[in-house]
């Protein structure tokens, strides 16, 4: 779709809101998806998924699973495992429809010098040796630390973004304006702008979808890692946890004593990145060994 | 009658519906764990195919005849093939007890050695495992991703780096 014949985002909002759901979208945040009427939601979704089928010729099912009672989620990763090999990266950019061209990429990882330690002022994302681990080097995949404080929803103006009861910070996308004041406060650079319309090779698209998550995105507005919420709240390891050569991730239920991410938290040395910024980030670095 | 409920509520039959989302326990103690096939080299199982009627020779030596592609770098000055490999029925491994063990346990025998490793493992702290957070998981062997004669983790060629921000007007 070139930009004349593509209506501006705001317009899209304007007209969305006035065509179906006048009724529906009155509130925002998290307001607009819990405390509307289920019906209407199933009724703006089929729109949604109509829509999406005309625009790409693709049957998409949008999921709007909400949070599950007695679960807060988080991440562990173990950098004394992670190889620095980007299986995480790739395997995230194919579940989660991001665009390949302009190039988006939820996940980067950096490598840094053993010597120097934890350390972003030395980070190299760019590194491409023939092969990984390289002699002397370690690796910190970063993307969206699920903060439990996060400096990015406070400076929404449209109130697009919320962190979930199970601790998933998410982005509605139709409310997303696309002034990028998230991503100037995001202290993670997890957040990423959508330039252009993003293009994905219809045959990559990943079909299944949420709401919150990976549908497809228009141009001009902001999105992230959102802890695969389209897996995760129907009981799944996210992609990246699946598709890691070493077993680096981790992935849980913190609230569970007997999880995974309990077992490394009371287990094992832990980091958070920037902590003195008191985002309190729901994604853990460990060391296993 | 008590111990009857009690029995019920353990078992499942009574869930209460405001319970939140069941949880199982990450698992402990001695069962069996769920893994895929181990990784044998094609066609070379079941060993007794060709150990059957063989006697056994238990003098360490450098083998000429067969598994001549095994090249064993895993404490090699201390460690040989029947150290693992059961001596009397081949498709077994052995603890150093001299229990036998299936090659699907083979984690126990690593879990010798490796204690620290063993128990990460089965809290699911190391290794790969896919599935469900809150259920049903598939773990990996420990020989799906060490070779277990060379079990160093070989580096892998990393997938393309991103590109760099491009500043020019297009
Ligand atoms: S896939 Fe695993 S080992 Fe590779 S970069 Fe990602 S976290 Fe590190
Ligand atoms: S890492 Fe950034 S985008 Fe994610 S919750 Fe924290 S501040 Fe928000």
């Amino acid at each position: 779709m070139t930009d004349s014949e593509k209506p501006s985002r705001r317009m899209f909002t304007a007209s969305a809101g006035a065509a179906f759901a006048g009724m529906v979208l009155t509130a925002c945040g998290p307001k607009r998806l819990y405390e509307v009427p289920q019906h209407k939601l199933k009724a703006s979704i089929a729109e949604m998924e109509r829509r999406y089928k005309e625009q790409l010729g693709k049957d998409i099912q949008v999921s709007d699973q909400g949070p599950m009672p007695g679960v807060h989620f988080a991440f562990a990763l173990d950098i004394s495992r992670c190889i620095g090999c980007r299986r995480c990266v790739y395997g995230c950019v194919a579940e989660n429809n991001q665009s390949r061209d302009p190039q988006i990429h939820w996940i980067r990882v950096f490598s840094m010098e053993k010597e120097k330690g934890v350390d972003f002022t030395h980070a190299d994302p760019y590194y491409n040796p023939p092969e990984v681990p390289e002699e002397g080097h370690f690796y910190v995949p970063v993307g969206c630390q699920q903060c439990e404080n996060p400096p990015c929803t406070k400076v929404c103006p449209t109130g697009a973004t919320w962190a979930e009861k199970d601790g998933i910070v998410v982005i509605d996308y139709d409310w997303c304006i696309g002034c990028r004041y998230c991503m100037a406060a995001c202290p993670y650079g997890a957040r990423h702008f959508n330039w252009k319309a993003p293009t994905i090779p219809e045959n990559e698209i990943n079909p299944h979808t949420h709401y919150l998550g990976n549908r497809p995105r228009p141009k001009g507005v902001v999105e992230k890692c959102t802890f695969c919420i389209q897996r995760s709240r129907e009981g799944r390891y996210p992609a990246c946890v699946e598709v890691c050569p070493v077993g680096a991730r981790k992935f849980g239920n913190i609230l569970d004593p007997n999880s995974e991410i309990r077992y490394i938290i009371e287990h094992k040395r832990v980091l958070v990145l920037k902590e003195e910024l008191n985002t309190v980030p729901r994604f853990f670095y460990f060391y296993a060994t | 009658m008590r111990s009857g409920l009690l029995l019920l509520l353990l078992s499942g039959g009574i869930v209460p519906a405001a319970d939140g989302p069941k949880i199982p326990p990450a698992p402990a103690g001695p069962e069996r764990i769920e893994v895929p096939p181990p990784p044998f080299s094609d066609g070379i199982f079941p060993c007794t195919n060709c150990h059957a009627g063989m006697p056994v020779d238990r003098t360490r030596r450098e083998l000429t005849a067969m598994h001549t592609d095994i090249v064993l770098k895993h404490d090699e000055t201390h460690r040989w093939c029947l150290d693992c490999h059961d001596p009397t029925n081949r498709d077994f491994l052995h603890l150093a007890s001299g229990e036998r063990v299936p090659f699907d346990e083979s984690y126990r025998l690593c879990g010798q050695c490796h204690g620290e490793k063993y128990r990460d493992w089965r809290a699911g702290v190391h290794g790969r495992r896919t599935g469900n957070w809150n259920g049903a998981k598939e773990y990996l062997l420990c020989a799906h991703c060490h070779n277990p004669h060379q079990p160093r983790f070989k580096p892998l060629a990393p997938k393309p780096a991103p590109q760099r921000p491009d500043r020019s007007m297009k």
